[in-house]
């Protein structure tokens, strides 16, 4: 049923807080790392799949027009996917059905944010994705739905703060071995607890920084991927959901969607028991308390549990079950669409063993990255292996 | 311009710039600074964007907002699932088929979850948080809720689970929005 | 070898200048209960993957993508937007149709124009924001500069132009659900107001609200539907260059790079001869005339002569845009392409009514997604 379909390159920008080059550069720079890492030229692409989210950020109008040569597309088919900040992630899966539809036989994939552009701060462009007659009179801030949706977990399964600040300190340190992270930083526990309150119980140390970059990567059936290299990483299996929209009817303290998309996955992937068959995991950690909500939706341990795992130590770079051994959001840096596809680029890089410094200590032949948003109701999942 | 660094004076801590040990070894990208900007290094094009909208209010809404003018919060019931909803829509999502009817519902409600914001939507510090939260609303089914402010109220006494009550504009100021809600105050 | 993919319900709106009585979540519910209608399907129970189309600044909401499952039936199910016309949408659901993982696929778009205050404010902000906006032109500039060049080039003259918005606003008429259908004369041309000469008001498609639904399934899984199913033998897309200084104003290759992507499918070698009629993107009048060329379905020097002798007319010899195109159903946003298909499988199905072409078997539908923009879409239909 369907091609083969493989990663065989990746590429990606710095993370940084505002950048010097446009986002056409940025997708630019990113798309010629990947294809100089498997030796491939433009001319042995076969389409593009791009994904970038909201356009107010910098403030173009069908920004995946724009973006477009950047990216690599001229004169060839090209679309734009774009769930919100799940978007990363599904412009794998994006790239995926355009070469398992059997038309094309590669696929340049490209994430790009640029979250600067916007002045005087990315934060007010959100006021937009709120329902425009009974939120946005309100002037609801994103910060609200984070810390709305921390509380509620936090409240269901009686957990502290300094059970999720875990996942902040792990994960910023984590970053300091990646060369393109933004805020790696060799922070404790206390500097999360004792970081500046923002929305409680959100403080500025549980969330990831705006950030401008981009990461692409290329897909290839297994005909070509054989050809280009040694060690593809295979997508095994990908997945997505969205939830309703009417995100105040819905319980918070749990992902459905992820789970959705993960149950779309392992099934593709032919996952019955991911506990012991995925070796290493990328959920998506634009705050601290998510990473240990969507271990929970991709069934990597029970409803509540992800905390303690995280405090034995599971989830280390070296422990049994290593969790955003890149350094995640809250490390290497959140440009939206981007951060999603790093984490993919991350599995890449472990999975075929080179990821240097940051290799986790466990042999691992299967990873699951995912990413989620929307009104916290999107969850998107691939599973890669070699 | 842009706000000052958003992180802890630690956050610039940066990977060896020689012979980085792990992928991907030169990515590239060049960061700037506000210092950057101030000095004139590096020039700039501004744009605002003249995007207005007018949005319908619809059935499903415009009735509950002709409702909140009133001083009532209306819901919508599906027969097959037997759910009352709020906010009202014109169909159920989960049955997919037109709602059975309207209903009138409660004006108190339970905190199912709430923050203390001390940000407001456009990034500027305040002394006095905010208290955004999810009020399940008394009347519709359980787990229904709205999001609107708390107020009236310590901010450090709020908890999950307080049951609150709405607290309206007087009825000549009212306009049909949200808004005709000020805040909804524990009971 | 993949499946064959078939078209298996459609529905739509009323296309209306506005529609102050539905919100458009209501709009997207009615296109969406008569597609499912149609095709005899429960999207909560039938339904595999969800596509929707749309951009940010044309409905004044980010991450759009947020307020679209409820309506369409979609809720806690495989939905994604693709942000492009109704018809790169079409082409995203054929794409996970042939992975054999998937066997029904929806695929929506809608318009409410009428919601948006600013077009022209929304429209700049698509051009690029350093080199082109500082120059604070209307984004129908662009139109002018491409129509003066195709007219400079092929010989076509604004008048030939102007019979294509008679013909289209004319056939609207006849088309039930067209929101802008009207008897107009080439002497209303000579009054038009200019909007960016040789480009006047008349020659740009006047906008609506509305919505459209599209329900396609694979071979096997059409079988099992009540609907005749109409197949879907070929899908292309492709850009251009987004720069304005680095376009060809004449011709839009990516239209013919699409069309050619779309033909080899279909296995199609003659276009000249090979379809009963076309619905092709209109947006402005001088784009229909474009489009046929680049899709290699009339030469250059005689393509703005064709219009003239009544040769794409209703009962001319391939007619074009019999449902009244953008310009007589409406400028519809990323919605205009899916409007085509919608009437294209129509008289497909031989349910056109008034419209009905006694020969249709056989049909090209096009889509662009307009200023700045070098990007198309191409299907090719048959019974
Ligand atoms: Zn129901």
């Amino acid at each position: 049923m369907g091609n083969r379909v493989a990663i065989v390159g990746v590429g990606m920008t710095k993370f940084v807080r505002r950048a010097l080059e446009t986002g056409k550069e940025l997708s630019w720079l990113a798309s010629k790392m990947a294809l100089d890492s498997c030796g491939m030229t433009m001319d042995q692409i076969g389409c593009v799949a791009l994904g970038t989210a909201p356009d107010t950020f910098d403030g173009v109008h069908m920004k995946g027009e724009y973006l477009s040569d950047g990216a690599g597309c001229w004169g060839k088919p090209y679309m734009r996917s774009y769930v919100g900040g799940g978007t990363g992630v599904f412009s794998v899966a994006q790239g995926w059905y355009h070469v398992a539809s059997g038309m094309f036989d590669t696929c340049l994939v490209v994430c790009e944010e640029k979250m600067s552009t916007f002045q005087p701060h990315a934060q007010a462009a959100f006021l937009t994705i709120f329902d425009h007659t009974t939120e946005r009179p309100l002037k609801p801030n994103l910060l609200w739905i984070f810390a709305l949706e921390m509380n509620r977990y936090m409240t269901a399964y009686g957990l502290k703060k300094e059970d999720i600040a875990r996942v902040a300190v792990k994960n910023k340190n984590n970053a300091l071995d990646h060369p393109a992270a933004q805020i790696a930083a060799p922070v404790t526990i206390e500097d999360v607890l004792n970081s500046e309150v923002l929305a409680w119980p959100v403080q500025r140390l549980d969330v990831s920084p705006v950030s401008d970059g981009a990461v692409a990567v290329i897909l290839a059936n297994e005909s070509v991927a054989r050809r280009v290299t040694d060690k593809p990483v295979w997508i095994e299996g990908c997945g997505w959901a969205l939830d309703t929209a009417y995100w105040t009817n819905r319980d918070l303290c749990y992902s459905r969607c992820v789970e959705e998309a993960a149950r779309m996955a392992y099934k593709m992937a032919g996952v019955t028991d991911p506990r012991h068959q995925i070796h290493v995991a990328e959920p998506y950690d634009p705050f601290d308390y998510k990473e240990l909500q969507h271990l929970e939706g991709l069934m990597l341990c029970g409803r509540g549990e992800a905390a303690q795992l995280t405090a034995d130590g599971v989830t280390a770079r070296d422990g049994e079950l290593p969790v955003c051994p890149s350094g995640g959001l809250l490390g290497v840096g959140n440009p939206i669409a981007a951060a999603g596809l790093m984490k993919v680029a991350e599995l890449f890089w472990q999975l075929r063993g080179e990821a240097g410094k940051r290799q986790i200590a466990r042999k691992a032949t299967r990873g699951v990255a995912q990413a989620w948003g929307d009104l916290m109701q999107v969850g998107t999942v691939v599973v890669l292996g070699v | 311009m842009a706000k000052p660094k958003a992180q802890s004076p630690k956050s610039e801590v940066q990977s060896p710039k020689s012979a980085p040990a792990a992928p991907p070894y030169h990515p590239i990208a060049h960061g700037l600074s506000d210092d950057d900007f101030k000095h004139g290094k590096v020039c700039t094009t501004r744009w605002t964007a003249d995007a207005r909208y007018a949005w319908d209010r619809g059935v499903a809404i415009g009735r509950y907002l002709d409702g909140l003018k009133q001083g009532k919060l209306l819901g919508v019931r599906c027969a097959k699932c037997a759910r009352i909803m709020i906010p009202p829509r014109a169909f159920c999502e989960w049955c997919f088929k037109p709602v059975d009817g309207w209903v009138e519902l409660e004006d108190t409600g339970v905190v199912n979850t709430f923050s203390l914001c001390y940000v407001t939507w456009d990034v500027k510090r305040v002394k006095e948080p905010q208290v955004p939260a999810v009020i399940e609303i008394d009347g519709a089914s359980r787990g229904m809720g709205i999001m609107h402010l708390l107020g009236g109220v310590d901010p450090k006494k709020v908890f999950c689970g307080m049951k609150v009550k709405a607290v309206w504009k007087p009825a000549a100021e009212r306009e049909g929005a949200i808004t005709d809600i000020l805040y909804w105050k524990p009971l | 070898m993949s499946e064959r993919i078939a078209v298996v319900g459609i529905g739509a709106t009323q296309f209306r200048t506005i529609t102050p009585d539905v919100s458009y979540k209501e709009l997207m519910f009615d296109a969406a209960v008569r597609a499912y209608d149609n095709a005899g399907i429960d999207p909560r129970r039938d339904v595999d993957t969800f596509v929707t189309c749309a951009e940010d600044y044309i409905e004044g909401t980010s991450i759009f993508d947020e307020y679209v499952p409820d309506q369409l039936g979609a809720a806690l199910k495989q939905v994604h937007t693709i942000t492009g016309d109704g018809l790169h949408g079409v082409a995203a659901a054929v794409m996970q149709l042939r992975t054999g993982r998937f066997s029904l696929a929806v695929v929506e778009a809608h318009s409410k124009a009428s919601n948006i205050l600013t077009p022209d404010g929304v429209a700049a902000c698509a051009q690029d924001p350093v080199y082109v906006r500082p120059l604070c032109l209307n984004s129908h500039f662009i139109a002018g500069l491409e129509m003066n060049r195709f007219c400079a080039e092929s010989g076509v003259t604004p008048g030939q132009c102007a019979q294509v918005a008679v013909k289209n606003r004319g056939n609207a008429l006849s088309n039930p659900i067209a929101g802008q259908a009207a008897k107009l004369t080439l002497e209303d041309f000579r009054h038009a107001r200019p909007v960016a000469l040789p480009l006047t008001e008349l020659d740009v498609a006047q906008s609506v609200d509305g919505a459209v639904v599209v329900v396609l399934a694979t071979e096997s899984r059409a079988r099992e539907l009540r609907t005749k199913p109409v197949w879907l033998t070929g899908a292309g897309w492709c850009n251009g260059s987004p720069n304005l200084e680095t376009r060809d104003w004449a011709s839009p290759k990516y239209v013919t790079t699409a069309a050619a992507m779309a033909y080899k499918q279909a296995g199609i070698t003659d276009p000249r001869h090979y379809f009963d009629f076309a619905e092709v993107d209109d947006t402005y009048t001088y784009k229909e005339l474009q489009h046929l060329v680049a899709l290699g379905l009339a030469n250059a020097c005689d393509v703005g002569r064709d219009v003239e002798l009544g040769k794409t007319a209703t009962k001319g010899k391939r007619p074009v845009n019999v449902s009244g195109g953008a310009l007589g159903m409406g400028h519809m946003y990323e919605c205009i392409g899916l409007a085509r298909l919608y009437c294209a499988v129509q008289q497909l199905r031989g349910e056109a009514g008034m419209q009905q072409l006694d020969k249709a078997r056989t049909a090209v539908v096009q889509a662009w997604r307009g200023v700045p923009t070098a990007s198309a879409a191409v299907l090719t239909l048959a019974t």
